[in-house]
């Protein structure tokens, strides 16, 4: 099944724009990318599975821990770089983020969003959020940094980047009316401050 | 009988040149000899060539067996032949022996006809520029304008490596495993080693030991115990031999003591037998001249690699420290930075730089699931 956000992200990239997706799993947004707007680019990824995976996919794809920076990219080289559900599970979120707009122009983040209301009530209730989005147990999770979207956005201006565009869904419909509350998936490009 | 999935009983082949070939040393070699093998088929319109490239002390034969009880395969059986990785119902598979080899093809312990005499110190360096201008010229002589791949790991590496700078449009795509865009000093220390073992054996006679009837064995010995210790890992030689004794104790001499002694001075024994000394030094040399961006102002690989066309499969291995992970990514970022289309997996191995020979399954399953793509 296609994810929710690979549409929305899509929609963002130009035809023929240079794309890097961080955390690239098996390659199925890029792959996604290079048939529906003929974009150019490389995944990047961690794990051997997804590695063998993203080759079987034919897309470019590159072994590497996202962790230790992107310092085989050059700077300015990618019209767009894409963190597709990936922001919770780094450690350094701050340092991704940075790396993001110094390889790209733009960036793409996706992640579930913490303040959605079933997450905040499984928490009213004593208990760690488990969703189609967030769908481990807290002591089996990848995720690190789990975080809401006014926590993301509030970075994004420590950090001197300007959202330019923000879509929010819950089960692939867009939420528009409280947002934070009401979307499970938060979906974001941003740029630098002109 | 062979395996279902071995090529089976292959014979070499021998093309004669006779369009004299200018090194880049300078000097020139009237003619010469290429050995090679080939398994599976060359389709109709010749697009499904593969030529494998080898390493230091590799050669021509790579898949197969020469008689029906022969035990020992070419040295990459594991990875070709029918429904392997480099599957031969698909694609038809090229190995060569280098100029300057000493398995046949034209070498220091080849007849110079100039003389009747073996070369012997008389035959040039050659690099490998010159090889892969003699492989252009094999490929000519087979009617390969493009191939589907080149590869090869280690030395094999960086001739695949230099047959997409220097012939872009003749390679679709190129597999560059366990190599290095240049050697680094440590290397090329290591190699001067073994160099000056084998220069210095008393039999070596100033390269014309043929004439002596001898070989340079003690020496070679050396220079291959030494490239062999580099070629593993600590680990594997830590739980293939540890600290274990042959006698089960300690016998305050200098004689074979410990597993590992034994073993190396087996393998060296073995090398030095079937091995030329003449070629271990020019085969080494070359190793230690290649580097692309040497005739380039600015000094940078990305520069360098500019020409290069075709997807590229680079490949590295953990426990590899002669030929480390990062120098693989040292060509993956030059080929990034020319927006090539270029994929880099690190595979987990605890074998050392010898790993690119092994069966591992992540490995051949990354190379069978770009060859699909190379077949596409």
């Amino acid at each position: 099944m296609m994810r929710h956000d690979f549409h929305t992200i899509a929609n963002w990239v130009k035809p023929g724009s240079k794309v890097l997706d961080l955390g690239c799993g098996d390659g199925s947004l890029l792959k996604f990318l290079q048939d529906t707007r003929q974009a150019r680019g490389y995944g990047v990824e961690l794990t051997d599975a997804n590695i063998l995976a993203g080759v079987k996919n034919g897309i470019n794809i590159i072994q590497n821990d996202l962790e230790s920076g992107l310092s085989v990219f050059e700077s300015g080289s990618f019209d767009h770089v894409i963190l597709s559900q990936t922001l919770q599970a780094m450690r350094h979120t701050e340092a991704i983020l940075r790396e993001m707009l110094r390889v790209g122009r733009e960036g793409i983040v996706t992640f579930p969003n913490f303040g959605y209301w079933k997450n905040r009530l499984q928490v009213l209730r004593g208990n760690m959020p488990v969703s189609d989005d967030i769908p481990y147990q807290w002591y089996d999770t990848p995720n690190v940094h789990l975080c809401t979207m006014h926590d993301f956005e509030a970075l994004c201006i420590k950090l001197g980047f300007h959202i330019r565009e923000r879509v929010v869904m819950t089960a692939g419909t867009p939420v528009r009316f409280l947002p934070n509350l009401a979307g499970s998936l938060a979906v974001y490009r941003f740029g630098r401050v002109q | 009988m062979q395996p279902a999935s071995s090529v089976g009983i292959v014979v070499p082949q021998t093309a004669h040149f006779t369009t004299p070939l200018t090194l880049k040393s300078g000097a020139v070699l009237p003619c010469y000899d290429l050995v090679y093998e080939t398994y599976g088929t060359l389709n109709a319109d010749k697009s499904n060539a593969i030529l494998v490239c080898h390493a230091l002390s590799g050669n021509h034969h790579v898949a197969g067996v020469y008689a029906e009880h022969d035990k020992k395969p070419g040295w990459w059986d594991n990875m070709v032949g029918p429904g392997k990785p480099i599957d031969t119902e698909r694609f038809f598979v090229i190995g060569l022996n280098n100029l300057g080899g000493c398995h046949g093809s034209t070498g220091p312990a080849s007849i110079d006809p100039a003389s009747g005499q073996p070369f012997g110190s008389r035959f040039p360096l050659v690099t490998v520029e010159d090889w892969v201008e003699s492989q252009t010229r094999l490929a000519d002589s087979l009617g390969i304008r493009q191939f589907a791949a080149v590869m090869g790991g280690s030395l094999g590496g960086m001739q695949a490596l230099h047959w997409s700078i220097q012939h872009p449009e003749r390679v679709r795509h190129c597999l560059v495993i366990a190599s290095a865009p240049k050697l680094t000093a440590q290397n090329i220390a290591f190699n001067d080693v073994a160099r000056q073992a084998i220069l210095t054996d008393p039999d070596f006679h100033g390269g014309d030991f043929y004439a002596h009837n001898t070989r340079p064995r003690r020496g070679l010995r050396l220079a291959r115990m030494l490239g062999h210790i580099t070629y593993l890992s600590d680990d594997v030689m830590g739980s293939k031999f540890g600290r274990v004794l042959r006698s089960g104790a300690f016998n305050y001499g200098y004689d074979v003591e410990f597993e590992i002694e034994s073993y190396l001075r087996y393998q060296g024994d073995k090398f030095a037998e079937s091995f030329d000394a003449n070629t271990y030094l020019l085969m080494t040399k070359a190793l230690d001249y290649f580097d692309p961006t040497h005739h380039h102002a600015s000094g940078k690989l990305s520069d360098a690699l500019k020409p290069a066309q075709a997807d590229f499969l680079v490949l590295s291995f953990t426990s590899d420290w002669r030929f480390a992970p990062e120098r693989s990514r040292e060509i993956v970022k030059a080929l990034l930075d020319n927006e090539c289309r270029v994929s880099y997996a690190e595979i987990t191995s605890g074998h050392g730089h010898d790993a690119f020979l092994m069966p591992d399954t992540h490995y051949h399953s990354l190379v069978r699931a770009y060859m699909e793509r190379v077949a596409s």
